[in-house]
């Protein structure tokens, strides 16, 4: 019973979207009651109350000449990816370095530009000289494991201090996973970037001292590739590095070679 | 005649010295590996990763909402600042738009972990220098500002007080009455801490010229925070890009002229004053209604990739989340943590220093190896 009194009073934070027909037509919501009616006229009478009840009160919040609505009070409103070839930075951009922008979105505010990883250096030197982005605030990548063509994309993201615009450059990489270092162009890319060949293996070329950062010397794999297992691996890698090879996550149990003994130990022993 | 055996007294080896990792003025794990000439400083090299907990990598695999307790475990003597930047970016990636309340509820409990955070500062980088008598002043306020957060959200260090659209409770009775109380006093603590070290003239000798950084070195190595705004380049994220409610609030942001760590300091001083000024504003105009918006019980984003960042008492703290269509939790998060880029700098700042300078450049830098190593 407390189930369908639940009901009416759950529903109108979803009504005011569809206002119309909800006071003369009491039961939107009426499938439910036939259920509970034929075994106790008491509960259909109450249901009946509560739904006339809702419905009234539903009415006099019609009625009421309402104020236009707080946007903490709707649904929120997802934001729309957009065509953002117009931008005149992106367009400065595609008239600097040939063939540079290969397509370029704007969604929630942020512009994406993607760009051939191949002139990534060109490209990032004319956004700072040409544009005045002289502030490289992150560099990072993403690994889309799925993906045929080349699985990570190499973000970098920039400002401008004049007008403080942001930018965000994405390098999808070839199969072969390297990237030409931007530390010539922005000094703090020294440690982002190897900060992105600790965690993802990716080699960037030119870089002073491409070590790892966070894990050691002698770690096997690459903790945010997708193929990482989240729970770890086991970190004397190291001492066993025909089961955690480099430059991957560790094999799978399938992937590994089954040990020898087993099939040919029955005879010798 | 000189005797062949000794050798010059001008000719000697370079030392090798491992600072840290369990060192008390390295601020948790970070080790430097020195070379020494002497005791002066010829190269250093910061070695970090201890603490590494994967962070990112767990935020790929639990619900938004769920990510938010992992954020205090970054920066965890600002773990209010930590949760603001997570939700500023996820409300980005949504569309949310949160009620004006829950935006000034969130803007006191930053700015209170704001002072918090420098306080802490203020008390190890003093205390690393020799001056220890600040440490005991400013834990006594910090204490009486972790009690406001206590009586808040129940915790003092990893608070997890913000949703993604609002923050989880109103305020409780009371708590406005002994926030205002605090803030009233505030000044006159900074007055006292000021007192002891402002024109303190060993502190002056040994801050004064040590680590300094030119603004244009500054922002091409990404500095962000007191550290860039100490050589002189005003900007601050609440200015630029205000989130919450900040563009309603009448603040300065303080630069520094030398950019060496006595004007890093003053910055840091002057910044609390601002905070105090802000925690008052936001006091008086303290708006009415919900303090969190209308959001769907299991919350969706699109395909997208957004960056959303908060100026944490480090610098800019940022969240870029990336999320494939109809997902419930992030493809991708990663944490632009100010201290690890400010870092970076040690080596310029304190090679021709002596060993001691070292550890007022590491205090400087303010850095936390939670967000650091994540």
């Amino acid at each position: 019973m407390s189930d369908n009194e639940k009901t009416p009073p759950d529903h109108p934070p979803d009504a005011p979207e569809k206002p119309a027909g909800a006071a003369p037509d009491a039961a939107p919501a009426g499938g439910e009651a036939p259920k509970a009616a034929p075994t106790d006229e008491e509960k259909a009478a109450k249901i009946a109350a509560a739904k006339a009840k809702a419905a009234a009160a539903k009415a006099a919040k019609e009625a009421a000449p309402e104020e236009p609505k707080q946007p903490w009070e709707t649904k929120p409103v997802t934001p729309e990816h957009e065509d953002a070839s117009a931008d005149p930075d992106v367009a400065a951009l595609a008239a600097a370095v040939d063939g540079s922008v290969l397509a370029a979105d704007r969604f929630a505010g942020d512009v994406t530009v993607t760009v051939p990883a191949a002139k990534i250096v060109d490209i990032c030197r004319a956004l700072k000289t040409g544009r005045g982005f002289k502030f490289l605030v992150d560099l990072t990548a993403i690994d889309w494991r799925e993906r045929e063509q080349g699985r990570f994309d190499v973000v970098y993201w920039m400002h401008r201090f004049d007008d403080s615009k942001r930018i965000r450059l994405l390098a999808a990489l070839p199969a072969e996973c390297s990237i030409a270092s931007v530390t010539g162009v922005w000094r703090t890319a020294n440690w982002l970037e190897r900060e992105v060949y600790d965690m993802f293996g990716i080699h960037f070329e030119g870089h002073p001292a491409l070590e790892r950062i966070l894990t050691w010397e002698g770690f096997n794999g690459h903790p945010l590739r997708k193929d990482f297992p989240v729970e770890g691996i086991d970190t004397g890698a190291a001492i066993y590095p025909d089961v955690y090879p480099p430059g991957g996550g560790p094999l799978r149990p399938e992937e590994l070679e089954q040990p020898e003994p087993k099939a040919d130990g029955k005879g010798e022993s | 005649m000189t005797d062949q055996r000794l050798p010059s007294l001008f000719d000697v080896e370079e030392m090798e010295l491992s600072f840290g990792p369990q060192h008390p003025a390295t601020h948790g794990v970070l080790r430097v590996q020195l070379r020494l000439d002497g005791e002066k400083i010829v190269d250093a090299k910061p070695i970090i990763g201890y603490l590494h907990r994967g962070t990112e990598k767990l935020f790929e695999t639990m619900p938004f909402p769920q990510c938010i307790p992992h954020t205090d475990r970054m920066d965890y003597v600002a773990a209010a600042t930590n949760n603001q930047g997570f939700c500023v970016a996820m409300e980005k990636l949504l569309g949310i738009t949160i009620p004006p309340r829950a935006a000034y509820i969130r803007m006191m409990l930053a700015e209170l972990q704001r002072l918090a955070s420098h306080l802490v500062w203020l008390a190890t980088h003093a205390i690393d220098i020799g001056a220890i008598t600040p440490f005991f002043y400013t834990f006594r306020e910090r204490d009486a500002i972790l009690d406001l957060f206590e009586e808040y959200c129940g915790a003092r260090l990893t608070l997890n007080t913000m949703k993604i659209g609002g923050v989880p409770f109103d305020l409780p009775a009371g708590w406005v009455e002994r926030c205002s109380a605090l803030v009233d006093a505030f000044p006159a603590h900074i007055d006292e801490y000021e007192e002891l070290l402002t024109n303190n003239r060993i502190w002056k000798k040994r801050t004064i010229g040590i680590g300094v950084v030119a603004p244009e070195d500054a922002i091409d190595w990404g500095l962000t925070g007191p550290p860039l705004r100490g050589s002189g380049v005003r900007w601050d994220i609440r200015k630029v890009f205000p989130y919450d409610r900040y563009d309603e609030i009448d603040f300065e942001i303080p630069i520094g002229v030398n950019g060496d760590t006595y004007d890093r300091y003053l910055v840091r001083m002057v910044e609390m004053r601002q905070s105090v000024r802000i925690l008052r504003q936001c006091l008086d105009r303290l708006p009415a209604g919900p303090v969190i918006a209308k959001i769907p019980k299991v919350l969706r984003a699109r395909d997208g990739m957004v960056y959303g960042s908060v100026e944490a008492p480090k610098g800019e703290l940022g969240y870029f989340i990336v999320t494939t269509d109809k997902a419930t939790e992030p493809y991708r998060c990663r944490v632009r943590p100010p201290s690890f880029v400010n870092l970076q700098l040690l080596p310029d700042m304190v090679r021709g220093h002596l060993v001691a300078d070292l550890v007022a450049v590491i205090g400087t830098l303010d850095i936390v190896l939670g967000e650091i190593d994540r």
